[in-house]
């Protein structure tokens, strides 16, 4: 059970991430994409899921019983090869429905002041 | 691409799934669930086969997507994983992906979309918007 204290919980990662054009490539490939000089929309899930995990990891949640219920990306501008992110999340909601507990964790990435991309994960923990 | 108009249905593309391409895409993302490489594990926890990656599913519906404006137009995409894609051992998978547009207003449209697998309708509310 998630304690409802940390509903507007923020981890920040303490490390940028840079992303590099293999990094971009090999994500690219797996969906059949060829151009690898821009990353697919939803790309920025390799950077993030990390970091909401670990937003989450200590906070009740039973990792284990997780279910990926429901996202959405607001892409500011493409990432690119070369560029410097730094990622925080923010567990937006929690809330219980039929036993279930749904989970709304906010990612957002930025290089230097700039938001690039915000990502919205909903969670749901099987009772 | 030629002009997109509302109501206009785009055409169906197939993207196939196996067993490799879930390796590949958890080497790719970072998210090594054994639920999508081990079969054991995942009937261990409930569920008939391993599973296809919800954010696979929704990233080849994003190829999709960008097929339609180009990546770099992609502005929001969104998606509900209402059923799994189940993707048993030596065997493809075939995803089948269309669209809609929807609203077109102030140089943006919105492209609903459609993620099929086995007849079965796999994402719910599955929509983007992309710049014209």
């Amino acid at each position: 059970m998630l304690n409802p204290d940390l509903v507007g919980r923020t981890f920040t990662s303490a490390d940028s991430v840079t992303v590099t054009k293999e990094a971009i490539q090999k994500f690219a490939e797996v969906l059949g994409e060829s151009n690898f000089d821009i990353a697919p929309p939803t790309f920025s899930i390799s950077i993030t899921l990390d970091q909401s995990q670990s937003l989450l990891q200590d906070s009740g949640l039973d990792w284990t019983r997780v279910v990926h219920g429901e996202q959405r990306f607001e892409i500011k501008r493409p990432i690119i090869a070369g560029d410097v992110l730094v990622g925080s999340s923010t567990i937006e909601s929690a809330r219980n429905v039929a036993g279930n507990e749904i989970v709304t964790v906010r990612s957002d990435l930025h290089a230097g002041s700039n938001l690039v991309v915000s990502t919205w994960s909903t969670l749901v923990v099987r009772a | 691409m030629s002009q997109l108009v509302t109501g206009q249905e785009l055409p169906a593309k197939t993207f196939t799934i196996n067993r490799a391409v879930l390796i590949q895409y958890a080497d790719a993302s970072g998210d090594q669930n054994p639920i999508h490489q081990d079969e054991a594990f995942a009937k261990s926890v409930g569920l008939p086969d391993v599973i296809a990656h919800g954010m696979l599913t929704m990233g080849l519906t994003g190829k999709y997507l960008s097929d339609i404006s180009g990546a770099e137009k992609v502005i929001e995409f969104s998606a509900k994983f209402i059923k799994p894609v189940v993707v048993p051992a030596n065997t493809e998978v075939f995803l089948i992906v269309s669209g809609k547009v929807g609203e077109i207003a102030d140089g943006l449209a919105k492209i609903e979309l459609l993620a099929m697998c086995n007849e079965i309708k796999v994402l719910g509310v599955a929509k983007g918007v992309i710049k014209l």
